[in-house]
């Protein structure tokens, strides 16, 4: 199924909940954070989010900056 | 001589921030951190690229500094809103910067967006720090709307051209009780040293230092600046004239006649 990581269309499997995602694309899952369809997603709840075809997902980080 | 600023209940001993852009390695920056003393950092927050993992910027921050995010990349109040939750989400603690820019050359701020955001923040228990252009209804709105300080900008972001808003930055300090932070365009420790004469309460130094030859040299320059400016303000600079005046004394000279 298709969703909608970080402005890009991704293909993931079905069922795949947040957590996994993090951890399938090697994130550190202390560093980042995640917003699920435009709401912020505690890291509590990234086990028991399954993600769904045509979420909108938004991995962040803290970069440099002024 | 105790100086501190209080923002948002904390006592600051340094008048300099940092921000942490533009630094050509991460490593150089805990070391310019410590030459400036900062105790207010900024930090900027944006998408993971999962193919190009960077570095936790985090990491390289000095323990006990405040970490401020900016809302860099929000055109409205409403992005900026968004992006200062998640700031505060990544851990950084409750400060924000608001930039909130639709003007990709000179990088403006929009001041009308930016009152709206700090209205928003500031009544959800935010330290909000305002990047705007220096104007004094503007301020009094910021005020109004709970900011913690007024962050002018002295002249368009990175390109180190100084205090170009001077006389509306000195119009600020004289008129509004906040702190007035000079943030963007400050170039060279004397034009932070200037900001700091005219009664700035603090300025905010990314470029400059960041892309110095030497940015942990540049961050001890501007430290020093930062610290012979504000004393200079405190000690209370003499008049300006228009025409010569002797300091040494007009008697007692020795002429033939």
């Amino acid at each position: 199924m298709e969703i909608i990581l970080n402005g890009k269309t991704v293909d993931v499997a079905e069922g795949l909940s947040i957590a996994d995602l993090v951890a399938q694309k090697k994130l550190n899952p202390q560093v980042v954070i995640v917003e699920y369809n435009y709401q912020l997603a505690n890291k509590d709840s990234w086990p028991d989010i399954k993600l769904r075809s045509g979420d909108r997902l938004e991995i962040l980080h803290l970069v440099g900056g002024g | 001589m105790s100086d501190p600023l209080v923002i948002g209940g904390r006592e600051l001993t340094s008048r300099l921030f940092l921000g942490t852009g533009k630094f050509a390695s991460n490593r150089l920056i805990p070391g310019a951190v410590q030459a400036s003393g900062a105790q207010v950092v900024t930090v900027a927050l944006r998408r993971v690229d999962p193919d190009f993992p960077e570095e936790n910027i985090v990491n390289f921050v000095p323990e006990g500094c405040i970490l401020m995010p900016n809302t860099s990349g929000a055109r409205n109040a409403r992005e900026a809103v968004r992006i200062a939750r998640l700031g505060r989400a990544a851990g950084c603690g409750n400060w924000v910067k608001i930039e909130i820019i639709t003007d990709n050359r000179y990088l403006l701020p929009d001041n009308f967006e930016t009152i709206k955001a700090t209205e928003e923040l500031a009544a959800e228990g935010f330290v909000v720090l305002p990047y705007v252009s220096p104007d004094l209804m503007v301020a009094r709105k910021l005020a109004e709307a709970g900011a913690a300080a007024v962050m002018p900008l002295g002249a368009p972001i990175g390109s180190n051209r100084g205090l170009k808003m001077k006389e509306m930055i000195r119009i600020l300090i004289e008129e509004i009780s906040l702190p007035v932070i000079v943030d963007a365009g400050i170039g060279r420790p004397s034009q932070a040293a200037e900001a700091m004469e005219m009664g700035a309460a603090a300025v905010l130094v990314n470029t400059a230092i960041a892309t110095a030859g030497d940015p942990v040299a540049m961050a001890r320059a501007f430290a020093l600046a930062v610290e012979a400016g504000r004393t200079a303000f405190l000690s209370g600079p003499g008049e300006v004239q228009q025409y010569a005046r002797a300091s040494s004394p007009l008697t007692g000279f020795l002429r033939d006649e």
